[in-house]
C-alpha cells in the first residue's frame, strides 16, 4: 500500500450527490468522510483534519456560508463550494467568507478533480516561499525583475496591470472575486469599484491574449470574478 | 290578484336576509321605554340584568342613575360596575359613563341608563346614544332606558302636550336599531302616588317637577304616546316576520313622502310630522329645500335655521334633497314626479293673502299641478314666524344705491333744465328711464324704485308747465306719469331678477367647474394613492383649508396618503379619530359631535357599505362648517369614494387577468416542457439501464456511444432547466437587474468562453471597436443573452459556418449584432421567433423555444431593444440596442498612484 490519498470532507445533504461523489473520490484515490448537516460537518472537520472540504451551500441546519466563515477562523483547509446555478451572490459571499473555489451544479468529475488539485497545490505551497518566476504556457512572469514575456516577447504593463496579473498568476486555477482583487491591487478603499477592475482587465487582455474577445487565459466568472487558467 | 302582487319585494327579502345574517353575530340592543320618569324602567332593567347575572352571563353596570330610590338600590348587590369618569366642568365635578373603560372591559351585556343623556364636554361623543352605538359596534349587548318625550320625532307633540320643550333627544334611527323595545308601564295614578311618597325624586325636585310635568292629563297623553311607539316597533317586527314567512297580507303600497322645508321655524314641525307619517306608512321620505329662486339669498340666521331643519330630517331618517333656482313649485313637482312621490307635505301659509296676490302662492301652484300626488297641508306654529325671523339687515351697498339714485336723477335734472326748451318731452322721459335702468342694473330693486319715483316727481316739477309746481295743465300728463312709474317698476323688477339669476348661475358655474375638475382628475387617476392626492388637492383648493386623505394599508389600518393646502397636523389623536371614522363609517372630529376635541374633521369615503378611506380637514374654528362647504364635502367624499372603488376594482381585474394569463402560460409550458424534459430523460434512462444490464459483454465502442448519449442528454436537460428557471425569474417579476458598468468585450468574451466546446471548429469573427463606451447593465444576465444567441446560431446553422459579432456606439446607446450564415429566419415571422415556445421548422433540433424569449425579456428589462432580421446574402442577424453608462466614462479616472509607467523588460 502506497501513501494514503488526501482526505476529503464531503458536506452535502443530498444522498444522490454523496453517492456519486463517494464513488468518484474512491476511484481517484481519495479518502473521504461525509456529513449531512453543518453541525456534523463542523465536528468532522475538527476531529479528522481533512485536506479539502467540499461544501454544499444549502444545508438543512444552516447556510454553508456561515460554516465557511467559522472554518476560516481557525483553519486554512481549502474549501470548495458546490452550489446551484443562478446564485452568484451566494457564491461571491462564500468566496469572500473564505472559501477557495466553487463549482456550479451540475459539474463533471474532471472539473471537480481539477479544482481539488489546484486547491491542494495552493494549500501545500502556502507555507513555503512564493515562486520567484511564474510560468503559464507562453506567459512568463519574472517577479524579481518585474518582467513579463509572452512567447519570449516583452509585454509592457502599467504597475496596476502588473499587480493584477501577478495576483491572478499566483492563484492560478483559482477564482478570485472582484472584491478580493480590488482589495489586493487597489487597497481596501476601492472594494466596490468593480468597473475599474473590468476596464483594467480588458486592457490586460488586450496585451496578453491573442484574441481578447475570446480569452483563453484570463477568463471571466460571470458575476463572481476572474480566474487565470492554469491549463490554457 | 296576479303573481306579481303576491311576490315579496326582492329588496325586502335581501334586507331580511342581511338582517338575519347580522342578527346572528351582531350585538343586541334593548330599550326599556317609559312614558315618564319613575315608571320603573331602571328597576325593570336591573331586574332583567339580575336574572342574566344568575345565568352566569357577564353583565356590567356601565352607568345607572339612582335618584336615591331604595328599591332600585337593592339590586346593586353582586354586580360588577364600571368606575365612572370624573370630570371637572365649570367649577363642578361631573361623573360620566366611561366608554373607553367599557370597551376595554368588554362585558357581554352592559347597562346604560338614560339613553338621551348629553355627555359633558371632553368625552368621545356628545350624546350617550352615540356611546351606545359604539358599544353595539364593538359587539357588546346594551340595555338602556328611555322616556318617550326624548324621542326625536315626538319632540314637538310632547312640547304641545306638556308645554315643556325637551332638549335632549334621541334620533328615531337609534330606536329602529333596537332589537327589543320593552314598554315599562304603570298607571298614572300609581305613578303620582309613588311620586307623593317620594319614591321618584327627592322631595324638593319632586314638587317642582310635579307642577310642570306630572299632571294627570300630561301623563295620560304621554302614556298613549309610549304605547304607540312600542306598538309601532312591535308592528315592524310583525311585518318582518310576515315578509320572511310569506304570510298572505296586504303588502305595503309603495308610498313615498316629500316634505318641503323652509327657513321658517315652523318647518321643524313639518319635518317631524313627515317622519311620523312616513313611519306609519312604512315609507321612505325626503325633506326638500329649494334655494335661491324668487326669494333671493337667505340671511345668515335663516340659513342656519334651514340647516338645522335639514339636519333634523337626516337624524329622523329622511333623505335630504337640495334644489336650486327656478320656480319653487315647478322644481318640487318635477322632483316629486321623477321620484314617484305619493304624498307631498307642505306648511300652511302664515303670511297675508296680499302676498299671494302679488307673487303667486306656492301652495296654490303645487295643489293645482300635483295631479295624482296627495298634498298634505300642515299648520305651522302661529305667530312664530313673525316673532322669530330677524329683519333683514340693510346692506351698506343698498344705502349707497339710494344715494346714487337720488344723485343721478338730480344731475340729469339740473343738466336738462337749462335746455328744456330744446328737448322734446318724450326724449326726457327716455332719459329718466335710462337712469332707472342703470340704477336697477347696478344697485337692484330698492334704489331703482326710488329712482322711478324721483324721476316722475322731477319730470313733473321741472318740465311740465307750469314749471316748479307739481300741478299740470294738461290731464294727459298724469297718464304719462303713471306709465313712467309703472315702466320704471317693471324695469327694476326685471333687472334685479336678472342680476340675481346671473349671480346664482355664476355660483353654480363655479361649483360645476370645480366638480368637473375633480371628476376629470379622478377619472385619470389609476390607483388609490393618486385618487387620494387628487382629492386632497382639489378639496384644499375649494374649501381653502388643509386637507389630508388617509387610506388603509394591507393590515386595514389607516396611513396618511396625501396632503394638500395648509399644513394639517396629524398626530396620534387625529389618526385615532380617522381610524374611528374609518371603522364606523360616520364623520367625527371638530365640528361634529363625536370626538370633537380633535383638530381635524374626518369624513369617511364610503362606497356601498364600506369605508375605503377618510378625508380629514383642518378647520380653524370649532363651529359646524357652512352649508356650501358641507355640500362640497359630501360630493367630494362621494366622488373620491367612487374613484377609490374603481381603482380597487381595476386592481382586482388586473390581478385576475394576470392570474388568468399565468394560468394559461403555465398550462402551455407544462405541455411543451413535459415533452422536452422527457425526451432526454428517456435517452439517459435507456442508455444507463443498457449499460447496467449488458455489463462487460458490450464492446468498448458500444459502451462509449451509450456514455456519450448520457452525457449529451444530461447537458441538454441542464440547458432546458436553466432556460426554464431564467424564464420563470423573468416572468415572476422578481428579477433584479443590476446596473453595473461593464465593457462589452468582457461580456462577449465570457459567453464565448462558456460555449468554447459547442463553438469548436467555427470561425468566430468579433469586431469590437476599442473606443466603445461602457455598458450599464447586469453582466450575468447580459452574458446569458449572448450565450443564448450564440447557442441559437450554433444550433440552427451548419457546423463550421461562421458567426459574426459586431458593435458600434450610437448616440446614447450601443448597437450589437450577432449574425450567422445559416438558413435565416422563417420569412414574415421575424418577430415571432421571440415568442415563448416558438420553434422554427427544424427537424431534428431540440429545444423548448425559450432561448430567444429569454433574450428579449432580459434586453427589455435593461431598457434596450432586440430585433431579428434576415441578412442580405443569407443568414439571420440579431440586433441589440443596449443602454450605455450616462455620462459615458469612456475615459476612466486614473487610479494609478503614479503616472502609468512602462515596466521595462
Amino acid at each position: 500500500m502506497t501513501t494514503p490519498g488526501p482526505l476529503v470532507l464531503l458536506i452535502e445533504d443530498e444522498f444522490q450527490m454523496r453517492r456519486f461523489l463517494r464513488a468518484s473520490l474512491t476511484s481517484h484515490g481519495f479518502r473521504w468522510v461525509e456529513a449531512e448537516t453543518a453541525t456534523e460537518g463542523m465536528a468532522l472537520a475538527t476531529s479528522h483534519h481533512p485536506d479539502v472540504i467540499l461544501l454544499d451551500l444549502g444545508l438543512p441546519d444552516g447556510s454553508g456560508i456561515t460554516l465557511a466563515r467559522r472554518f476560516r477562523e481557525w483553519s486554512r483547509t481549502p474549501i470548495i463550494v458546490i452550489s446551484a446555478r443562478g446564485r452568484e451572490e451566494d457564491k461571491v459571499e462564500a468566496l469572500d467568507a473564505g472559501a477557495d473555489d466553487y463549482l456550479t451544479k451540475p459539474f463533471g468529475v474532471n472539473e471537480l478533480f481539477a479544482r481539488i488539485r489546484v486547491a491542494l497545490r495552493h494549500a501545500n505551497g502556502a507555507g513555503g516561499t512564493p515562486e520567484p518566476i511564474l510560468e503559464l504556457g507562453a506567459l512568463r512572469i519574472d517577479q524579481p525583475r518585474r518582467e513579463v514575456t509572452l512567447g519570449g516577447t516583452a509585454v509592457h504593463l502599467t504597475p496596476i496591470e502588473y499587480r493584477l496579473l501577478v495576483l491572478l498568476a499566483r492563484h492560478a486555477g483559482k477564482v478570485l472575486t472582484h472584491r478580493q482583487i480590488l482589495q489586493e491591487v487597489w487597497g481596501p478603499g476601492h472594494a466596490d469599484q468593480t468597473h475599474y477592475l473590468r476596464v483594467y482587465m480588458a486592457a490586460l487582455r488586450q496585451k496578453i491574449e491573442p484574441e481578447p474577445a475570446r480569452p483563453r487565459l484570463l477568463v471571466t466568472e460571470p458575476g463572481v470574478g476572474y480566474r487565470l487558467r492554469d491549463r490554457p | 290578484m296576479d303573481d306579481h302582487d303576491q311576490r315579496p319585494d326582492p329588496d325586502a327579502l335581501l334586507r331580511q336576509l342581511q338582517a338575519e345574517e347580522t342578527q346572528r353575530t351582531r350585538s343586541k340592543f334593548k330599550i326599556f321605554l317609559g312614558y315618564a320618569p319613575g315608571v320603573g324602567k331602571t328597576y325593570k332593567m336591573l331586574e332583567l340584568a339580575r336574572q342574566l347575572f344568575l345565568q352566569n352571563i357577564d353583565v356590567v353596570i356601565g352607568y345607572v342613575e339612582l335618584h336615591r330610590r331604595y328599591d332600585t338600590n337593592m339590586l346593586w348587590l353582586g354586580f360588577d360596575f364600571l368606575p365612572r369618569r370624573s370630570l371637572g366642568y365649570r367649577g363642578t365635578r361631573l361623573e360620566e359613563f366611561d366608554l373607553e373603560a367599557a370597551l376595554e372591559r368588554r362585558p357581554q351585556v352592559l347597562l346604560l341608563d338614560e339613553l338621551a343623556h348629553t355627555n359633558a364636554p371632553g368625552g368621545r361623543h356628545a350624546k350617550r346614544w352615540q356611546d351606545a352605538l359604539d358599544l353595539l359596534d364593538a359587539g357588546i349587548d346594551v340595555h338602556t332606558t328611555l322616556n318617550v318625550q326624548h324621542v326625536e320625532s315626538l319632540n314637538d307633540i310632547v312640547a304641545q302636550i306638556t308645554g315643556i320643550r325637551v332638549r335632549e333627544t334621541v334620533p328615531d334611527s337609534v330606536l329602529e336599531r333596537a332589537d327589543e323595545i320593552e314598554l315599562v308601564d304603570s298607571p298614572p295614578d300609581e305613578l303620582l302616588a309613588r311620586l307623593a311618597e317620594g319614591k321618584v325624586y327627592v322631595a324638593a325636585q319632586a314638587a317642582r317637577a310635579t307642577e310642570h310635568f306630572f299632571k294627570r292629563g300630561n301623563l295620560l297623553a304621554l302614556r298613549e304616546l309610549a304605547l304607540r311607539v312600542a306598538a309601532q316597533h312591535a308592528g315592524a317586527d310583525v311585518q318582518e316576520y310576515r315578509q320572511a314567512h310569506e304570510i298572505e297580507a296586504t303588502w305595503p303600497t309603495a308610498e313615498r313622502l316629500l316634505v318641503c322645508v323652509g327657513s321658517a321655524p315652523a318647518s321643524a314641525r313639518l319635518v317631524r310630522a313627515a317622519s311620523r307619517m312616513a313611519a306609519r306608512l312604512d315609507a321612505p321620505w325626503a325633506a326638500m329645500v329649494v334655494e335661491g329662486g324668487r326669494m333671493g339669498p337667505l340671511a345668515e340666521a335663516d340659513r342656519q335655521r334651514l340647516e338645522a331643519h335639514l339636519g333634523l330630517a337626516e337624524a329622523l331618517g329622511g333623505e335630504v334633497v337640495r334644489l336650486s333656482g327656478g320656480r319653487a313649485s315647478e322644481a318640487i313637482l318635477e322632483y316629486a314626479r321623477q321620484h314617484n312621490v305619493t304624498r307631498l307635505i307642505l306648511g300652511k301659509p302664515t303670511h297675508r293673502r296680499i302676498r299671494d296676490l302679488l307673487r303667486g302662492s306656492l301652495l296654490d301652484e303645487i295643489v293645482r299641478g300635483s295631479q295624482d300626488i296627495d298634498v298634505h297641508v300642515i299648520s305651522g306654529e302661529p305667530g312664530s314666524e313673525a316673532q322669530e325671523t330677524e329683519p333683514k339687515k340693510k346692506l351698506p351697498l343698498q344705502r349707497r344705491g339710494y344715494l346714487w339714485a337720488g344723485g343721478l336723477v338730480g344731475v340729469v335734472t339740473v343738466a336738462a333744465v337749462p335746455v328744456r326748451e330744446l328737448l322734446a318731452l318724450p326724449d326726457l322721459v327716455m332719459l329718466y328711464l335710462l337712469i332707472i335702468m342703470i340704477v336697477a342694473a347696478r344697485f337692484g330693486r330698492g334704489p331703482s324704485i326710488l329712482a322711478s319715483a324721483l324721476s316722475v316727481l322731477a319730470y313733473d316739477f321741472f318740465f311740465i308747465p307750469p314749471y316748479y309746481t307739481f300741478a299740470a295743465h294738461d290731464q294727459r300728463h298724469f297718464f304719462t306719469f303713471l306709465m313712467m312709474f309703472v315702466v320704471g317698476l317693471l324695469i327694476s323688477g326685471l333687472t334685479s331678477r336678472i342680476r340675481r339669476e346671473e349671480k346664482e348661475a355664476r355660483g353654480r358655474e363655479a361649483r360645476t367647474s370645480a366638480l368637473y375638475g375633480l371628476s376629470r382628475d379622478l377619472s385619470s387617476s389609476l390607483d388609490a394613492a393618486q385618487v387620494g392626492a387628487v382629492t386632497a388637492q382639489h378639496a384644499a383648493e375649494i374649501l381653502q383649508t388643509g386637507v389630508a386623505v388617509l387610506l388603509p394599508n394591507a393590515r386595514n389600518s389607516l396611513e396618511l396618503g396625501a396632503k394638500a393646502g395648509r399644513d394639517v397636523l396629524f398626530e396620534t389623536q387625529e389618526l385615532s379619530v380617522a381610524q374611528w371614522v374609518f371603522e364606523h363609517g360616520r364623520p367625527a372630529g371638530r365640528g361634529t359631535d363625536t370626538l370633537s376635541g380633535a383638530r381635524v374633521m374626518c369624513v369617511p369615503l364610503v362606497s356601498g357599505e364600506e369605508a375605503l378611506g377618510v378625508i380629514a380637514l383642518a378647520f380653524e374654528s370649532s363651529a359646524p362648517i357652512g352649508l356650501e362647504q358641507r355640500r362640497f364635502l359630501d360630493v367630494f367624499a362621494r366622488q373620491a369614494a367612487l374613484a377609490l372603488e374603481r381603482a380597487r376594482l381595476a386592481e382586482e381585474a388586473k390581478a385576475a387577468a394576470l392570474r388568468a394569463r399565468s394560468e394559461e402560460m403555465r398550462s402551455s409550458l407544462l405541455s411543451t416542457v413535459s415533452h422536452d424534459l422527457r425526451t432526454p430523460l428517456a435517452a439517459i434512462t435507456g442508455a444507463a439501464t443498457e449499460l447496467r444490464e449488458s455489463g462487460p459483454q458490450g464492446t468498448e465502442a458500444q459502451r462509449r456511444e451509450l456514455l456519450d448519449t448520457i452525457c449529451e442528454e444530461a447537458e441538454r436537460l441542464e440547458r432546458l432547466v436553466g432556460n426554464l428557471l431564467d424564464m420563470t425569474r423573468l416572468e415572476s417579476g422578481t428579477l433584479r437587474v443590476k446596473q453595473e458598468l461593464v465593457p462589452l468585450v468582457e461580456v462577449v468574451g465570457s459567453a464565448l468562453t462558456r460555449l468554447e466546446e459547442r463553438l469548436r471548429g467555427r470561425p468566430i469573427d468579433v469586431e469590437l471597436p476599442s473606443d466603445l463606451p461602457l455598458l450599464s447593465a447586469d453582466p450575468v444576465l447580459l452574458e446569458q443573452v449572448f450565450v443564448n444567441l450564440l447557442e441559437n446560431a450554433a444550433k440552427y446553422t451548419p457546423a463550421g459556418s461562421p458567426i459574426e459579432i459586431r458593435a458600434r456606439a450610437t448616440n446614447g446607446s450601443m448597437e450589437v449584432e450577432v449574425a450567422d450564415r445559416g438558413g435565416g429566419l422563417p420569412r414574415g415571422r421575424e418577430t415571432q421567433v421571440f415568442e415563448k415556445f416558438f420553434r422554427g421548422d427544424h427537424a431534428g433540433v431540440s429545444g423548448a423555444g425559450l432561448g430567444l424569449a429569454i433574450c428579449r425579456g432580459i434586453v427589455l428589462a435593461h431598457g434596450g431593444k432586440l430585433v431579428a432580421e434576415n441578412r442580405a446574402g443569407g443568414g439571420a442577424a440579431f440586433r441589440l440596442s443596449l443602454p450605455v453608462s450616462n455620462p459615458p466614462p469612456s475615459r476612466l479616472p486614473s487610479l494609478e498612484e503614479q503616472p502609468p509607467k512602462e515596466v521595462s523588460p
